[in-house]
């Protein structure tokens, strides 16, 4: 039997596949575009005479708009990045990781359905509201509790932040020990181990690197996080010195100034190089989690 | 001298650096049925894969040598597709395509552009005919292929083989997977189309090859150990000693 | 009475002192990570009851389909409300394709090569790439360099592509449970690869993608910083009732500005409105979630093999 259409099929075919190709090369076309553009408007002042590179990444000095005195240095509002993402994984990495390890071992059917339905939808929350929350509910939550004058500073937005990471660190956590062999945990439980014991010495350590991925991922989640911490971190550009100090981070900044500055203007292609420190960041992070979890694989 | 069906010059066929078939040769005649046993991992399916090039598809398989079907190159083939319809291929393990039994069958002659309800239908009921399966689901040819039994499936396979009209049909060991009673209706089959095309057999069962295969081959780690009438291969005089040994089980 | 036997039996499967502490440990571990997970439920649903509680009472129709007033004091939701399906709606149908047809790039054609594994990383990256540089992105590709202007258009472009990771991780996961076997049947009666996809692999992948799309929506719903700087706006009066008041090529309301502004940047509004339109987002993108759970789990129940 002869294919009545072999001709058109052949053509037909390659041009789809050709298509497809395009389509899945689509996302290394899109990343480098993202930094080809940002960097596109930052890119100017890097040749400006008054801009320099290392007071740019080393001064806490912030000051875009001052008359006399124009300071670009990003210091205080990566201490600020830093300090939020750290108080956030303080709390997301043991919460995360314990409840991905009960949901994953010592729990089954119906509850662990229900509780990764919940997870689910606790990743389903929108950043803006989570902001939202930051300034209605903690706010006036950590006054209270911790007898603070302010309760829009770090501990807040770490708060928040680690409510957000806690589902990735969940779902990764529990897809990396969900990896490890039922024939590990069956050995175990025949030498006479607990759940405890099996997870303890025999998961986690054969888990690690994708638990340390996950963790990773929580870490790139929290520092790229932009309106949950514009509004729970209050706004004073400064290096937090306890959990109790409002501060800036290099995300909020960029989304409470980019609107003032005009385009063009120093300011705003400073704007932009700082979304580019933001991308070499996040993009280290996440070469760093695929490493990591790679390296299972060379196992 | 009728010519070749199939004539292999020198197939070698390497996964990567491991070359699992090193250089074999044999010609397969027209309208026979030629058996092919041999142990595990000696080949014979990477073989059949050669015949119909969907070795291709495996990443890494590099197949060299030469293989003609009526004469012809099939490596210089322009369509493939066409390639893979003249071969017809049983795999070991019944596989029912999730769609109705008649767009199962229906599926290959719609690929190669059938299109007429008409002749549609009068081919998957000859398809399904010849595999004896026509009886058993002509009431519900709507029935999905992946909810029949085994058996059924593995007839469905067949009549799946048989819609594109095949010159060459090759079983890879089609009742490792399904009953007795099924594996011999479909023996009756393979008797009756051997009139119309060439198969090629691959089986593990002695008794199967005797009873249907002419000649035989015996493939061992990729090499030819011994071709040749059916019974010599499982008398007691095989022209190699180590098919004896294979025949009666003291290894393999 | 215990016999000698008894106490023999007791000694090799009785509990022993090990074997109490054995339990002990394993009861104490499991109870500190139930308290964890409650650690984590009791604080959100407290919050979402909140935030219910103070936000229900200016929920109505009404709400929803008139435009706010009085400088955003009053009024209802309309314009943020269908600004927000606007740019879901065009997001989608730019992100949907490409997406769909980059996993099945993924999972059909690539080859496990270092080339795709770069292919790979780079939608790991497109996903962790933060939401504020997409919305830099936005401005230098599309509202400045494609001269779109703050537009919906570019505002869906910005969002399309940062929601696209979304799709292609559901839609390969749905391509990778159709088993082997049905493409190798389809291949060796002569096939194309293109037709084994379109034929068998994507009608019985069509729920991992469904699942994909819902999920898709539900996050571009909720953003905010892609969109504040490439086509959103604060305030901007339209028809009500007309689902088509909005040009591609106009600035839009959104539901997640909206929420932004009434909370920061309005002098004076009433507390509750500001609880009200993060309970209206907060209730779009719980019940879209919810559907795609639900969607999830029919659809497993009707497998076809």
């Amino acid at each position: 039997m002869t294919g009545s259409r072999s001709k058109f099929s052949t053509y037909g075919e390659k041009a789809i596949e050709l298509l497809i190709r395009m389509c899945g090369m689509s996302a290394i076309f899109f990343v480098f575009a993202i930094f080809f553009f940002v960097f596109r408007e930052g890119a100017p002042i890097l040749a400006s005479k008054e801009f320099g590179l290392g007071e740019f990444l080393t001064s806490t000095d912030w000051y875009p708009t001052s008359m006399s005195n124009v300071r670009f240095g990003t210091l205080a509002l990566l201490m600020g990045t830093l300090s939020v993402t750290g108080v956030a994984m303080l709390i997301a990495v043991p919460f995360g990781l314990g409840a991905a390890i009960f949901i994953s071992e010592f729990c089954t059917g119906k509850l662990r359905e229900i509780l990764k339905i919940i997870i689910e939808l606790l990743a389903a929350i929108p950043s803006i509201v989570w902001g939202f929350i930051g300034l209605t509910v903690m706010n006036p939550l950590i006054q209270k509790v911790f007898h603070v004058p302010v309760g829009l500073n770090v501990l807040n937005a770490g708060i928040l932040l680690a409510l957000m990471g806690i589902p990735v660190i969940v779902s990764v956590g529990e897809d990396a020990l969900k990896a490890v062999p039922d024939s590990y945990r069956e050995g175990a439980l025949a030498l006479g181990a607990t759940r405890w014991q099996i997870t303890w010495r025999v998961l986690l350590p054969a888990a690690k690197n994708g638990l340390l991925a996950a963790v990773l991922l929580g870490v790139g989640r929290a520092v790229g996080e932009t309106m949950a911490v514009l509004m729970a971190t209050g706004h004073s550009v400064q290096v937090p010195h306890s959990v109790f100090d409002s501060c800036r981070t290099l995300t909020a900044t960029i989304a409470a100034e980019l609107g003032e500055a005009s385009e063009g203007s120093p300011h705003y292609r400073v704007l932009f190089l700082i979304g580019i420190l933001l991308f070499t960041i996040t993009f280290i992070v996440n070469l760093t989690a695929d490493l990591v979890v790679k390296g299972i694989r060379k196992k | 001298m009728v010519k070749p069906k199939v004539q292999i010059e020198n197939l070698r066929l390497s996964y990567g650096a491991k070359e699992v078939i090193h250089g074999i040769s044999f010609d397969i005649e027209p309208n026979e049925i030629l058996g092919i046993i041999g142990p595990a991992q000696s080949g014979k399916t990477s073989l059949l894969r050669c015949i119909n090039r969907t070795i291709e598809f495996t990443v890494g398989a590099k197949p060299t040598g030469t293989i003609r079907v009526d004469g012809e190159d099939i490596a210089e083939m322009r369509n493939v597709y066409e390639l893979r319809r003249r071969v017809g291929m049983v795999a070991p393990l019944p596989v029912g395509l999730p769609l109705s039994i008649y767009d199962n069958v229906a599926f290959a002659p719609r690929a190669a552009g059938m299109k007429k309800k008409s002749e549609l239908d009068t081919l998957v009921e000859k398809c399904l005919t010849q595999a004896a399966l026509w009886d058993e689901v002509k009431d519900r040819l709507d029935t999905l292929g992946t909810k029949l039994s085994g058996g059924q499936q593995q007839r469905l396979t067949i009549a799946r083989a048989l819609s594109h009209s095949p010159e060459i049909l090759c079983l890879d060991e089609f009742s490792i997977a399904i009953d007795p009673v099924t594996t011999m209706r479909i023996e009756d089959v393979l008797k009756v189309l051997k009139k119309e095309m060439t198969i090629i057999l691959v089986t593990n069962l002695v008794q199967q090859a005797r009873r249907l295969a002419a000649r035989t081959m015996f493939l061992w780690n990729g090499e030819i150990i011994e071709l040749g009438p059916t019974e010599q291969l499982f008398g007691d005089k095989p022209k190699d000693k180590r098919t004896y040994d294979y025949v009666n089980g003291i290894f393999g | 009475m215990s016999t000698p036997a008894d106490t023999q039996l007791v000694a090799q499967f009785g509990e022993t002192l090990f074997t109490r502490k054995k339990k002990r440990s394993e009861r104490i571990a499991q109870c500190v990570f139930a308290v964890m997970v409650a650690c984590i439920i009791i604080p959100l649903v407290l919050i979402i009851g909140y935030l219910v509680k103070e936000g229900y009472s200016l929920i109505s129709w009404k709400f929803l389909t008139t435009n706010p007033t009085n400088g955003m004091r009053s009024g209802g939701i309309w314009s943020a409300l269908l600004g927000t399906f606007w740019l879901v709606g065009v997001s989608l149908c730019i992100s949907a394709p490409i997406g769909v047809l980059a996993a099945v790039y993924l999972n059909e054609y690539a080859k496990n090569n270092w080339f795709n594994r770069v292919v790979n990383l780079a939608v790991v990256n497109l996903a962790g790439v933060p939401s504020i540089v997409h919305g830099l992105f936005g401005v230098g590709a599309f509202v400045l360099f494609a001269h779109m202007g703050h537009s919906i258009l570019a505002a869906s472009l910005t969002l399309a592509i940062m929601t696209m990771p979304v799709i292609i991780a559901s839609t390969k996961e749905a391509l990778a449970a159709v088993p082997r076997q049905f493409r190798e049947a389809c291949w060796n009666v002569g096939a194309t690869r293109w037709q084994t996809i379109w034929r068998i692999v994507l009608p019985n992948s069509i729920s991992g993608i469904l699942t994909g799309v819902i999920l898709q929506v539900s996050r571009t719903a909720g953003e905010t910083a892609p969109i504040l700087f490439t086509g959103a706006v604060f305030y901007r009066r339209i028809e009500e009732g007309n689902l088509f008041a909005y040009n591609i090529t106009d600035q839009c309301m959104a539901l997640s500005t909206h929420l932004f502004a009434v909370k920061t940047q309005v002098t004076n509004a009433p507390e509750a409105l500001s609880f009200a339109i993060a309970l209206v987002l907060l209730a779009l993108v719980v019940f879209v979630n919810l559907s795609a759970i639900l969607f999830r789990s029919w659809l497993r129940s009707r497998k076809k093999w």
